[in-house]
């Protein structure tokens, strides 16, 4: 059991000795627990030719078998409530079985204030797959072998506190620091710019109080706008390398946001703006070129009915670098020079069909500064209430400098299919 | 003399006015629509009730949604706002949708994904777009305003004991349907039956409400359907728990109740 793994049951068990706990009061006073889940497969093919390196899963970068129960109850006020679901999975892609708490957590609430305490999805900002204010942590191994949209985010252990004066909502989120889980060669075919051959290890945060990470939100509501603003102090969520002592070490680098989104009705559709400021506190002069530069991110997004059961959405999104000359200066010789701003559009195409029983979707990336992209068609087909299958594909193309482009060897078709109860 | 001669036009025209209210028993085919639309969609303050609802394909496979709806008056303008709240089927359980309804201009409509814990805006141009895949639009579930057709009367008719008023209504703008026809309850003001006609004037859909009960003092229409003649397809809907003026907040329309449902009243 590697140390990661051995953490994570460590923190599954404390979390479900915790919602015992809490759980047993609830119970007897409650209105009872429901029950659901489902049974899911999920098979990711490659469809590129390509030569994977000994130990990656090379024709099927997933494969697995998934039971999930989900449990929730609350007491007949509705002041408390718990929530649990856990998955438990099969992975024969990398020959492991598992169980995850996806989330596990106690509510309690009042009229004017709420809190919610352990394993839990926070989601924020208004991008459509593009994330500026929302820094909590994501699955991108999930997103690009084309599980349920759901995988894409983490829990994070988390105490989330709400209080709702007047018309304005504010949220306070005091969370353990949880990395995302990014793509390695156990699953995918990736460039690695580290000299090869020396021990790699990364090193995650404690629980210290410097390690803490807290986020703020304030919400509120202009006629028919959405204001919100948001301030995080957290850190990278993928690992900055650097040689310590003969290894390699990857460590996560202290990260402050601060910005503010707006969403309403323009025309016939609805327009997003979201943006915000990266303050990379390890490297405020840019001139670490193990970590990432500062930044100001943003996005405007529009998207409307094109006819019935059929939306069309797009989105600009550019990341600003901060200290474009010291990055070039310290740029290590051999990695590729980005752009000062990198432009991404994204386009989403849905429609329903036969009484939407059958859902078609497409959503491509596609970079304007590294000229790459990344396609992701699907097709769903519920055959029941219960019963739903989808098939679709990531495809990466473009060039192999740009983020996308990097993973065209991964370029996957999937097939899922769950049963719900 | 002037002030005399404005008296006696005053007095004229008060005596026109009274005469033409007696002759006219019948109110105006406008009049009856709105009234139709006050008793259908304002009924009360605010409303609560658990919805059952059964999508019904031509093969008879049935697939089934269970919903609360809150439902709150604001003001007397006809502003409303909805809150929606899916229990099942499994899949779609802790969806839920919130509607801003204005008299005057475009609903502003959200829905909550529990899966992505997203709440999302959805473009207001989609009220005529099918709600959950069932034969009902989303404008059939929070309605429509009376301005939005040009409305004339038919006919008197009884209509399964009932009696009615018969109203052809046309969209002023294209949309799916180019004439609708409503038979509407003259003492109670509930729609009874509704056919719609497409451009090219075949039988589009027909909506029936199959039973109507008094709940306190509003006539509510309890089971109802809607059938889409042309394909085939059909929703049949059934109300329970109605209840009216039960004292809901407006602050239950708003994010946080979308994000978390309220629990005292989505049960």
């Amino acid at each position: 059991m590697t140390a990661e793994a051995g953490r994570s049951v460590r923190i599954t068990a404390s979390l479900l000795a915790g919602f015992l706990a809490l759980a047993s009061p609830v119970a007897t006073t409650g209105q009872g627990v429901s029950l659901g889940g489902f049974a899911q497969s999920h098979v990711a093919e490659r469809t590129s030719r390509a030569d994977c390196p000994s130990g990656t899963a090379c024709d099927y970068p997933a494969a697995e078998l998934r039971g999930q129960i989900k449990a929730e109850g609350g007491n007949v006020s509705g002041e408390a409530a718990l929530l649990a679901r856990l998955d438990l999975l099969r992975d024969t892609a990398v020959d492991d079985t598992r169980l995850v708490a996806r989330e596990l957590f106690g509510d309690l609430t009042s009229e004017k204030a709420s809190a919610r305490l352990g394993r839990q999805v926070i989601t924020w900002g208004v991008g459509d797959l593009l994330f500026i204010n929302d820094t909590f942590p994501k699955d991108w191994i999930a997103f690009f072998t084309g599980q349920p949209m759901q995988y894409l985010k983490l829990g994070s252990d988390a105490l989330k506190l709400n209080a709702f004066p007047g018309p304005a909502n504010l949220e306070l989120v005091i969370a353990g620091f949880r990395p995302d889980t990014t793509p390695t060669s156990r699953r995918f075919i990736v460039a690695d710019p580290l000299p090869a051959g020396l021990p790699r290890r990364t090193r995650e945060h404690g629980n210290d109080s410097g390690d803490v990470e807290i986020s703020g939100r304030v919400s509120a509501y202009l006629a028919s706008w959405e204001l919100a603003g948001y301030v995080s102090r957290t850190h990278y969520r993928s690992p900055a390398w650097s040689m310590t002592g003969g290894e390699m070490v990857g460590t996560y680098p202290r990260l402050n946001t601060i910005g503010a989104s707006l969403t309403g009705p323009i025309g016939k559709g609805v327009v997003s703006l979201e943006a915000g400021y990266y303050d990379s506190r390890k490297d405020r002069d840019g001139r670490e070129p193990s970590i990432e530069n500062s930044q100001f991110r943003g996005l405007v997004g529009y998207s409307r009915q094109l006819w019935q059961d059929a939306t069309l959405g797009g989105q600009f999104y550019g990341e600003w670098m901060r200290d474009y000359a010291a990055y070039r200066e310290t740029l290590p010789a051999g990695l590729p020079l980005k752009d000062r701003l990198r432009k991404v559009a994204t386009v989403r195409f849905t429609q329903f069909f036969a009484h939407q029983t059958v859902t078609f979707n497409l959503f491509a990336f596609l970079g304007l500064s590294e000229k790459d992209r990344y396609m992701i068609p699907s097709l769903r087909y519920a055959f029941s209430d219960n019963l739903w299958a989808e098939i679709g594909a990531n495809l990466f193309g473009g060039k192999r400098n740009g983020m996308f482009g990097s993973m065209q060897d991964n370029s996957n078709v999937y097939l899922t299919v769950r049963y719900a109860f | 003399m002037k002030p005399f001669r404005d008296i006696t036009l005053l007095l004229l025209a008060a005596l026109a006015m009274v005469s033409a209210s007696t002759r006219a028993a019948d109110p105006s085919a406008e009049e009856i629509v709105k009234r139709s639309l006050d008793a259908f969609y304002y009924a009360g303050h605010d409303m609560r009730v658990k919805v059952r609802m059964k999508l019904i394909n031509p093969q008879g496979n049935v697939r089934e949604r269970e919903l609360t709806m809150l439902r709150i008056n604001l003001g007397k303008a006809g502003e409303q706002r909805y809150y929606i709240y899916f229990h099942g089927p499994a899949d779609v359980k802790g969806t839920s949708f919130m509607v801003w309804k204005y008299p005057d201009k475009e609903s502003d409509r959200w829905i909550y994904i529990p899966a992505l814990k997203l709440v999302k805006r959805i473009a207001a141009d989609d009220k005529r777009s099918s709600f959950v895949g069932s034969d009902f639009t989303y404008e059939d579930v929070s309605g429509r305003n009376v301005e939005d057709e040009t409305h004339s009367f038919l006919r008197k008719q009884d209509l399964g004991g009932r009696p009615t008023y018969v109203v052809e209504s046309r969209p002023k703008t294209v949309i799916d349907y180019s004439r609708r026809l409503s038979w509407i309850d003259s003492e109670r003001w509930l729609p009874l039956k509704e056919e719609y006609f497409d451009a090219r004037n075949e039988p589009l859909r027909t909506f029936t409400a199959y039973k109507v009960e008094l709940t306190g003092t509003q006539w509510t229409v309890v089971a109802r359907g809607m059938k889409n003649l042309q394909s085939g397809h059909r929703t049949e809907v059934v109300y329970q728990e109605v209840g009216y003026d039960v004292g809901l907040k407006p602050d239950i329309f708003t994010e946080r109740y979308l994000r978390d449902a309220p629990r005292q009243w989505v049960r």
